[in-house]
């Protein structure tokens, strides 16, 4: 695919000779959303964490047509990507509103003026008008909802092209994750590009355009969203009868 | 023992307590953005002094080429580390290489020039300083996610390193500079030394500019965001050498300010910066090498008890405050959590 923000090919992560990851190619279109179902263990976060350059991988990982594999994960921050993580990884002891102003460290240390951050900070604010109300708390004291809000709205301080999501509903309430997976519809509406990993398969595929489904490290299956909804290997091992 | 000499204890613990406790709060610092505990921390204080005496004495400070002499190092490094990326090598070694190659020439600028004492203290304190980002870039960026322990082995290399290299570019000879004000003041019955007053507003005034500069700047947040989550913070874009070879500058320039401090009270060598660390040490342990005001308080504690016991059992004086440590351990393993390596 040429119009791809992000390519991956042939890619190979080992964790010492477990090989968690293998042979994986994926790519995600501009402006598009993509999504990586499968089970636990399938090697989902380890796939997230190589292309965000955290663990060494085999392979080419290519953003707007460079490759970044071995870059630094800071390098690929200030490219425009940005990963929310599983664990959140906030800075507890901080506040809210410097947990965001953080978010935009890498636009600030490029020359970006406090007024454009300023105004992504307010843009985060609109998506998350409950971030506003807890600007002053700290981070490690909301809960679990507000917590993956302050992850996401941390992410897109940094003004990213590509947004990388790892399992945005995991320990959620079920409204809170639609109430989450519908932001990030939103998000995908303004244009951003989102790469999004998730065990909740059913949520993940009706909010994406083109899906992946990633069993014991190696892809299974592909296609768009809608035709996996209703392929009937992801119905029966997936998404169960209705 | 009556009041009078008690006042006077105080006040002598008091001043070496605040020295103390701006090295404890540089060691807290180091070690909540980098996991190293920084035993070279008192070899800035010492080559701080050296460096102001050789000045005061109209010799060249062996500081240049100690400057030099880790910048060459630091060239042949980044040459090591980059020689298929002549762009970022470039970049690495603007960072690490060139402060100590300008500091080496505003030394010998200052020394050359015969300038004043202002001048003298300004090119000291930025010698000192500039050695920071050489000294991480050397010591710990290629160890930087080793477990604690080697790090910890590392720093004790770097102080022995510090120390022998001390000994080659100043000589054995122990120093004292000239105090800042040799006034004193009346405070009722007893008299205070305007150089205690000064190290007290010193103290005060960098504990303060410390605190804003975490609270209030871009870089001051992210060492918090460093030392908090080190994931996360290379998430927003802050590379941990860059967290870290900030946080061991800054820790330099504490150092020389103490150094500042303390060169007037005490005869320093080439190798009393160990001592002195290791007393700042003691106050960062007492806050558990993560809090601030428990470490500044720890550390006044240690300057007020040396003072007391200098006066009842002088031959017992460092026995007495590195026994201090172990009660404050026992509490600790009691009351604290033991916290998992990452």
């Amino acid at each position: 695919m040429s119009d791809a923000l992000l390519e991956v090919s042939d890619l190979h992560v080992a964790y010492g000779q477990v090989e968690a990851v293998r042979g994986v190619s994926l790519s995600v279109p501009a402006g598009k959303i993509a999504t990586v179902i499968g089970p636990n263990g399938a090697g989902k976060t380890t796939l997230l964490g190589a292309i965000m350059g955290l663990l060494p991988s085999h392979g080419a990982i290519r953003f707007a047509g460079d490759r970044i594999d071995g870059k630094d994960t800071e390098a690929l921050v200030r490219m425009g990507m940005s990963l929310v993580p599983e664990k959140r990884e906030l800075f507890a002891e901080m506040t809210v509103l410097e947990n965001l102003e953080l978010g935009g460290f890498a636009r600030r240390r490029a020359g970006e003026s406090r007024a454009a951050l300023a105004n992504t900070l307010e843009e985060v604010f609109a998506l998350f008008p409950r971030m506003k109300e807890r600007q002053p708390q700290l981070a490690g004291t909301l809960s679990g909802g507000e917590r993956q809000m302050l992850a996401v709205g941390r992410a897109l301080m940094g003004k990213p092209k590509l947004l990388l999501l790892d399992e945005p509903s995991l320990g959620l309430a079920p409204l809170i994750t639609r109430d989450i997976l519908l932001t990030i519809t939103k998000l995908g509406e303004t244009g951003l590009s989102v790469l999004l990993i998730e065990q909740n398969a059913r949520a993940a595929l009706q909010t994406a355009d083109y899906g992946y489904v990633l069993e014991t490290g190696e892809l299974s299956l592909e296609g768009k969203a809608v035709d996996l909804l209703h392929d009937e290997r992801v119905i029966a091992t997936y998404l169960g009868k209705r | 023992m009556d009041f009078s000499i008690a006042a006077l204890l105080t006040q002598d613990g008091l001043t070496n307590g605040a020295i103390y406790c701006l090295l404890a709060l540089a060691l807290v610092l180091v070690f909540a953005v980098t996991r190293v505990i920084f035993i070279p921390q008192g070899e800035f204080v010492a080559f701080t002094v050296l460096t102001l005496a050789s000045f005061e004495q109209n010799k060249l400070p062996g500081t240049v080429w100690l400057l030099i002499a880790l910048a060459a190092t630091v060239l042949l490094a980044e040459i090591v580390a980059y020689r298929k990326e002549p762009g970022r090598m470039l970049r690495a070694m603007a960072a690490s290489a060139l402060p100590c190659v300008i500091a080496a020439a505003i030394v010998w600028a200052v020394f050359a020039m015969q300038a004043g004492f202002a001048l003298q203290v300004a090119a000291t304190v930025i010698a000192v300083t500039s050695m920071g980002p050489a000294i991480y870039r050397l010591a710990y960026q290629p160890v930087a996610t080793a477990p604690v322990l080697t790090l910890l082995i590392v720093s004790v290399a770097v102080h022995f390193v510090l120390t022998g290299l001390g000994l080659l570019f100043f000589g054995a000879e122990g120093a004292r500079t000239s105090a800042f004000t040799g006034s004193t003041f009346a405070l009722g019955s007893m008299n205070v030394s305007g150089q205690s007053l000064l190290v007290y507003a010193f103290t005060v005034g960098l504990v303060v500019a410390m605190a804003l500069f975490f609270k209030y700047t871009l870089f001051g947040k992210a060492l918090r965001a460093t030392a908090a989550n080190r994931t996360g913070a290379r998430l927003v874009g802050i590379s941990p050498n860059f967290a870290g070879s900030l946080s061991v500058t800054l820790a330099a320039a504490i150092g020389a300010l103490s150094g500042l401090l303390i060169g007037p009270i005490t005869t320093v060598y080439y190798d009393s910066g160990f001592l002195i660390g290791l007393k700042g040490f003691v106050g960062a342990i007492v806050g558990g090498l993560a809090s601030y005001p428990i470490a500044a308080g720890g550390a006044i504690f240690v300057g007020l008890v040396e003072a007391f016991s200098s006066f009842w059992a002088s031959a017992y004086k460092e026995v007495i405050v590195f026994t201090l440590i172990l009660p404050v351990l026992l509490w600790r393993s009691f009351t604290t959590t033991h916290h998992e390596e990452e």
